[in-house]
């Protein structure tokens, strides 16, 4: 059930120059999310900017009715929920999406994320270590040291964590999927769940079709509506004729899809 | 067809299909199916820029429009509304095509054609590169379209183009609209045509108008 409500900012956090943590007071919003869900926001009850923002959900505090996201500063809208205050409403629609993480007993689960790409996992990670025997690998991946966050957090809901950066600067030096690939070899994955950047995704999928290892992943997309009007959001069918493409919506069908789904 | 239908069909409302295609056998074909179904009416998007190998081809010109609203109406007994383009020299023109070749109605303003790139990656931010623009800034265009087709024919028009308040509605009914509809509005608020009617509704109490159809085409020009 989707909701639309004007839910209290009851604190916000910094994580870095660009970074914040909204946490929202969102009770019937909380209790309809599931992990992979995102939220539109109307950032300022004003017609500029025009559209809501889609923003994944990162931590839903069951108990006390708080939805937690995490945003960087990237346009106008972001900028604009940065100077947003404590005590505010923010007012939003949610929870969006129709296709979620799959939470169940697992084997070994390895969760792969990379960059902001992180935050719609930590929910994840944290309901399969919570309400599932699922072992769960959290794989996180970073450009360099000064965008490494959430380490701590994702430490709290793992039983085995894996931090990776391009240039070396901290953990092991390299792609997240590298280690993955490696850890592979001796301990094979029955499930595995990724967000983060095109080429990553790609590569997870790429792997995990191969191996024939069940993969759910986490697309992101530019969209309007958030709940299936608008179109905008489409993403090619997997073995989508070339002449006449299928398309799925991520708002509608996704944000998770299963990998052998979608052709990103 | 089969998953809408029921489902718009359980609201006290009626149903205007918008129908689109590539060819004119297309809107011939769905023009067909869609009056077989229990529907109110079809609107016909002759003037979609999204789509690739869109219908742009026959709303720009009288002749255009006349030649596929034609066809569509000799298969077609329901009422039908044709929606024009504009991104067109002169917007009169197809609507005159349109009220010649026994349309109901016309429905104006489709969306412009836009273009936004990214300065970052040098790439334009549409998949397609271009696509329809929407919402608030295209209203001024909206408005003084639908005035100069008001001008120009005399089957009722049916106005939109950046409608998100009851003040914009009546702007374009003041412009000579006799209905309105509301589209983008929709993503921002998804009770915007909730909002829209107490607006209007505010508007005739304040001004006193017991009949709305008293303000359709009301503009007073300088």
């Amino acid at each position: 059930m989707k909701i639309h409500c004007k839910a209290e900012i009851l604190k916000i956090e910094k994580l870095k120059e660009d970074l914040y943590k909204f946490s929202i007071k969102a009770e019937e919003v909380v209790k309809n999310s599931k992990p992979g869900h995102f939220i539109e926001i109307r950032v300022i009850d004003s017609i500029e900017p025009l559209l809501r923002r889609p923003i994944s959900i990162y931590n839903l505090d069951r108990e006390n009715g708080i939805l937690e996201f995490i945003f960087q500063v990237k346009g106008k809208g972001t900028s604009l929920l940065a100077e947003r205050k404590v005590g505010e409403k923010l007012d939003i629609i949610g929870p969006l999406g129709y296709g979620t993480f799959s939470i169940k007993d697992y084997k070994n689960v390895a969760v792969i994320g990379g960059g902001i790409g992180m935050f719609p996992l930590y929910e994840l990670a944290k309901e399969l270590k919570e309400n599932t025997t699922s072992k769960v690998h959290v794989y996180m991946g970073f450009r360099n040291k000064e965008l490494v966050t959430l380490e701590d957090e994702f430490k709290n809901v793992s039983d085995e964590l894996t931090i990776t950066t391009d240039d070396g600067s901290y953990g092991i030096s390299g792609f997240a999927i590298n280690e993955l690939k490696k850890d592979c070899e001796t301990k094979t994955p029955d499930k595995i769940f990724a967000c983060g950047p095109l080429p990553m995704l790609k590569a997870v999928q790429a792997f995990a079709n191969e191996k024939d290892i069940p993969c759910e992943i986490s697309l992101e997309q530019k969209m309007a509506c958030g709940i299936g009007v608008c179109l905008g959001c489409a993403v090619k069918t997997a073995k989508s004729p070339q002449d006449a493409p299928e398309y799925w919506h991520v708002c509608k069908a996704g944000p998770v899809f299963d990998a052998k789904d979608v052709e990103i | 067809m089969e998953n809408d239908l029921p489902y718009l069909k359980k609201f006290d409302t009626a149903i205007i299909v918008n129908a689109c295609g590539s060819t004119i056998e297309d809107y011939v074909e769905l023009a067909k199916v869609l009056n077989t179904l229990d529907i109110d009416g079809v609107e016909l998007n002759l003037s979609c820029p999204n789509v690739k190998a869109g219908c742009l081809a026959f709303g720009t010109t009288y002749e255009g429009v006349k030649e596929v609203t034609s066809q569509v109406r000799r298969v077609l007994d329901k009422p039908l509304i044709v929606k024009l383009t504009p991104n067109v020299t002169d917007i009169t023109l197809p609507a005159k095509g349109a009220e010649d070749a026994g349309a109901d109605g016309v429905s104006l303003i489709n969306t412009l054609l836009g273009m936004s790139i990214d300065i970052n990656t040098k790439k334009p931010h549409l998949a397609n590169n271009t696509g329809g623009l929407s919402g608030p800034c295209v209203k001024p265009i909206g408005v003084r379209m639908v005035y100069q087709v008001s001008k120009a024919v005399k089957i009722p028009i049916l106005g939109l183009g950046g409608i998100v308040t009851g003040d914009d509605a009546i702007e374009y009914m003041l412009a000579g609209a006799r209905a309105i509809s509301i589209g983008t509005g929709n993503f921002i608020e998804p009770n915007t045509a909730i909002k829209v009617i107490e607006g209007i509704e505010n508007y005739m109490k304040k001004y006193n108008i017991n009949d709305i159809n008293e303000i359709v085409g009301a503009v007073q020009m300088n």
